[in-house]
């Protein structure tokens, strides 16, 4: 048995040397991540094809639960889901780091990132684009919106959105003076905090004019003037703000919510070359400028902001001054089961009357 | 010899639906149902039990909602019927030839592309700076923008509209079968509108309306897209708490259980339904 198992690896390894050369990355990640033209310059630069599968968080975790991380060679979930993820469900396979260009980092990004997504010794993930969550407020019509609880407020009565998910949640608790993050660690703790969170939730939901679910819905719902002040992400403000100069994203005085969105190696992808390759590839000053330029985010990669194109790089400075930058509250990795708490606190909020 | 030709011919026949039955049915549903009986008590960590159908009856929000769809699907055939009945009859009964076709046509349409399509046309309509809030001020009928979106009569809307079709086709197929002679019959006999309809047109019509009421309610129980989209903050779907179990909770072994019990649910609706009625599924199906 032992013998078939290492003949059959030894068979394996040599058929995947043979293909060394060019491979298919399956790449699941976010619309914006993988434009056409960087993959159009990797695949002429390495011969490798990529395949590209935009997702978010939670179906990238179900999609690799469901085939135990199988059917993609890198993927790209937020930092703070993926040690969890790992222990719950194995469906990562360590970075080799030996195989990656360390000096293509922002060093304290890299040494965050590994921190936060090491689980039983090894690392699993890598920076790759960073961003956050706060308001979005057409400033015409609410400027008095500027943390995450004015959200509630009688003068944007009816025209107020936000997502019925933890963002949301963590949000209101810092906007209230809590810290929810210093209490992932004890479930008792959290659940108060999740309580009174609940409570002012259930009291603002007159005010709410509909949760919606993805980064178009609320774009459109800003855009026709439907909605005017939202909790959402930062590019999706920034994009509004070309159309419409009232619109923009403003950092919440309790602080924005910052995420880092990594690469991570499932556990049975096949490609890992071309999944290094892409890495180093994509982490090239030049050609993380080309994707903060279409998705709108910053990348980790050192000067990466170098070639971004100045209208965004002005949106960027418009909403963050320094102080904001040093306020922005980074997710710590989500301990397993506290997203159970969540979920019922969610569900409550959402069945409340 | 001739007989053992006729078995394999026939289990020949048989190979693909049972083929059909079997991988795409019952195994998924055998794995949905060990899924669904395992608790969860650590990561990686599961042990047989009843604890996710135990967390669905002490949880008032689970089963009021699995409440909420079922009567909202039962109103949605209802109003289904109501509005593709006299459709139906009208083209069965009052058209010929090439009008009858077109009739048919145009009801078929706008199936021809997809849900989310429909759905995002009733998103463009009906929203506060949609074409109906903006014709109605136009028209100076109302001062202010109008929201008919976010709520249950849009949810309604949408279930109607995305499956009236399946209502049509059945019910027409099975008004076409009745003869015309006996509706005049039934006048000579001194029989008015209504008792005609009564006595004669619905009787022979039950099998198509049972048909067509079982594929509505099982299309609008089922349905994800149309309450999610045009549903608002308070309209919660059973089929959407199964795909917030599976997808945002990680919580598989609910979002199972949970599957269970809608199949369940519709089921025993199915089935009350063809007692009310009267009819029998064979009869149903044999004759729609």
């Amino acid at each position: 048995m032992k013998f078939s198992l290492v003949s059959s690896v030894a068979v394996v390894a040599a058929l995947t040397a043979q293909m060394a050369q060019a491979e298919t990355l399956r790449l699941l990640t976010w619309g914006g991540y993988a434009p056409q033209e960087v993959i159009d310059l990797f695949e002429a630069e390495t011969g490798h094809t990529v395949e590209v599968t935009t997702s978010n968080n939670e179906e990238m975790i179900a999609k690799l639960r469901a085939t135990n991380g199988g059917g993609f060679d890198l993927a790209q979930p937020s930092q703070d889901r993926i040690a969890s993820a790992q222990e719950e469900f194995g469906i990562y396979k360590p970075i080799d780091m030996s195989r990656v260009n360390a000096d293509l980092f922002i060093p304290s990004m890299l040494a965050a990132t590994a921190s936060n997504s090491t689980y039983e010794g090894e690392v699993y993930g890598l920076p790759h684009v960073w961003g956050t969550s706060g308001l979005v407020v057409n400033t015409a019509m609410a400027g008095n919106v500027t943390d995450y609880t004015d959200l509630c407020d009688a003068s944007v009565a009816g025209q107020v959105s936000y997502r019925l998910k933890r963002p949301t949640l963590i949000g209101f608790a810092y906007s209230m003076g809590l810290d929810p993050f210093a209490a992932y660690d004890d479930a008792d703790a959290y659940q108060s905090i999740l309580d009174e969170v609940e409570a002012m939730l259930t009291g603002c939901k007159p005010n709410v004019k509909t949760y919606w679910d993805g980064g178009d819905e609320i774009k459109n719902l800003l855009r026709s003037g439907e909605v005017v002040a939202s909790m959402a992400w930062d590019t999706g403000g920034w994009q509004l703000n070309a159309d419409n100069p009232d619109i923009t994203f403003v950092a919440p005085e309790a602080g924005a919510l910052g995420w880092i969105d990594t690469f991570v190696m499932p556990a049975r992808g096949r490609a890992d070359d071309a999944a290094y390759d892409w890495i180093d590839f994509v982490m090239q000053p030049e050609i993380a400028a080309m994707i903060t330029n279409t998705a709108g985010n910053f990348t980790a990669a050192v000067d990466g902001d170098a070639g971004v194109n100045a209208d965004l790089k002005a949106r960027y400075q418009g909403s963050f001054d320094q102080a904001a930058i040093d306020n922005i509250k980074w997710y710590p990795p989500v301990p397993a089961g506290l997203e159970a708490l969540e979920g019922a606190t969610l569900d409550r909020i959402n069945a409340a009357n | 010899m001739t007989s053992d030709t006729s078995r394999l011919g026939f289990y020949l026949l048989l190979a693909p639906i049972l083929l059909w039955l079997v991988v795409l049915i019952i195994l998924p549903h055998v794995g949905l149902f060990i899924v669904s009986i395992s608790e969860k008590i650590g990561p990686r960590e599961y042990e047989t039990g009843f604890a996710n159908y135990a967390a669905f009856f002490n949880e008032p929000l689970y089963w009021r909602t699995f409440a909420r769809t079922a009567i909202m699907s039962i109103l949605a055939t209802a109003l289904t019927l109501i509005l593709g009945f006299p459709i139906a009859y009208y083209i069965a009964k009052l058209t010929r030839g090439r009008t009858k076709t077109t009739l048919f046509l145009m009801c078929m349409i706008p199936f021809w592309v997809s849900e989310l399509v429909r759905t995002f046309g009733w998103m463009i309509l009906l929203r506060e700076t949609g074409v109906i809030s903006n014709a109605l001020q136009y028209l100076g009928l109302v001062n202010g923008p109008v929201e008919m979106l976010y709520n249950d009569a849009a949810i309604m809307v949408g279930l109607v509209y995305t499956s009236i079709l399946f209502m049509v086709v059945p019910l027409v197929t099975t008004l076409d079968s009745l003869d015309d002679s006996l509706i005049e019959a039934g006048y000579d006999l001194g029989g008015t509108s209504t008792s005609i309809m009564r006595e004669i047109v619905i009787p022979h019509a039950m099998p198509g309306i049972v048909s067509g009421c079982i594929v509505v309610f099982m299309l609008s129980l089922g349905n994800y897209l149309t309450p999610i989209l045009l549903g608002g903050k308070d309209s919660l779907w059973f089929t959407g708490m199964i795909y917030t179990q599976f997808i945002t909770r990680f919580n598989w072994e609910l979002g199972s259980a949970f599957g269970f019990l809608l199949l369940a649910l519709s089921s025993l609706v199915v089935f009350a339904g063809l007692k009310l009625s009267r009819q029998s599924l064979t009869e149903t199906m044999g004759r729609a």
